[in-house]
């Protein structure tokens, strides 16, 4: 019940209920598949990419999902 | 030029020219002017992936060979500024940073005890550091103190086109400086960019002057040109300023006539 139970995450600055047990990588992978050039941080930490796999997000989460862009 | 180049930190550069990529209108527009540029660096910001966001800056700057140099635009605390430098380094596999910690969105003036704080805490985080910072030749030194690998003076406010409002402090930092002093924000034209190297820049940085211009490649071409004859007019040593003329014809030799003949 608990594993299968929704969590709510802040991904982007957006509000989403995903189902318990995602990873990190399940949520980047959803809003990219670019095999590089992009990193998370979860809570204000940097998640290297090595660890996107590993990493299981609780509930009230912040992931943010960053790219290069236009700029400077 | 092959015998001049430009090092900062562990590499060299035969251009002195540190192009942005912002305010570009398209990105085959930016691809342009980048190339005629003939710029070897340019500068990215991180932000939000957006999925449906069409091309990428970054496969511009790998089809032209050039490398990318992420900053932290937009951060205005150290915190957030170290975060994001952080974020860079994982997403685009380099150490390098363009650091910038602004205190408002009205003036993007660079806060500048932030700054010294992240550009610190980078440095010791095996950052190469170079920091855009405000034209005080005590915040340069300071910044040059905790490890940054150059200085990135502002001329005038970012995007304001208003050139080097105080050369004299241009002058304060390069005579001073042992790391790259790097001419950033505030250019509008070529004068500008062959002012801060005739000063003693080691290179200037600069998107809206070119992105936003009428013809970007075309003052593309004018920045390029402009900096290396600032450049070459800063080895060459200028003449010292005088008040007064001083003759290039020599006055022996002359001819000796009657000032009233022939009439004319």
């Amino acid at each position: 019940m608990t594993a299968a139970a929704t969590i709510r995450l802040t991904v982007n600055g957006e509000a989403r209920s995903l189902p318990g047990g995602v990873t990190l990588a399940e949520v980047v992978t959803g809003l990219s598949a670019a095999p590089s050039g992009v990193a998370a941080a979860v809570n204000e930490a940097v998640v290297p990419r090595s660890q996107w796999d590993a990493t299981v997000l609780a509930d009230a989460d912040r992931v943010e999902i960053l790219t290069a862009v236009q700029g400077g | 030029m092959a015998d001049d180049l430009l090092t900062i930190a562990d590499r060299t550069f035969s251009s002195r020219l540190i192009m942005g990529t912002g305010g570009a209108p398209s990105l085959e527009v930016l691809e342009q002017a980048l190339r005629t540029s003939g710029t070897e660096l340019t500068t990215v910001a991180m932000r939000r992936i957006n999925p449906a966001a069409r091309g990428s800056v970054l496969e511009v700057l790998q089809r032209c060979g050039i490398g990318v140099l992420p900053n932290t635009a937009g951060c205005f605390t150290a915190g957030e500024a170290v975060l994001t430098a952080r974020l860079s380094r994982e997403a685009l596999g380099t150490n390098w940073v363009k650091l910038e910690v602004i205190a408002d969105e009205r003036t993007l003036l660079p806060d500048p005890i932030e700054l010294l704080d992240a550009a610190e805490t980078l440095v010791d985080d095996g950052f190469v550091v170079l920091p855009y910072t405000n034209d005080d030749p005590v915040l340069a030194r300071k910044l040059e103190d905790v490890g940054c690998a150059a200085v990135m003076p502002l001329g005038s406010p970012i995007g304001s086109g208003l050139g080097i409002r105080n050369p004299h402090n241009f002058q304060l930092i390069v005579e001073r400086a042992n790391v790259p002093v790097i001419l950033d924000a505030g250019a509008g034209t070529a004068s500008d960019v062959a002012l801060a190297m005739e000063l003693g820049c080691a290179a200037v940085m600069l998107a809206t002057a070119v992105t936003r211009a009428q013809e970007p490649a075309l003052m593309a071409e004018a920045m390029r040109k402009a900096v290396e004859a600032g450049r070459l007019a800063h080895r060459a040593g200028r003449i010292p300023k005088r008040f007064h003329a001083e003759a290039s014809s020599p006055m022996e030799g002359r001819a000796s006539f009657d000032p009233e003949a022939p009439a004319f």
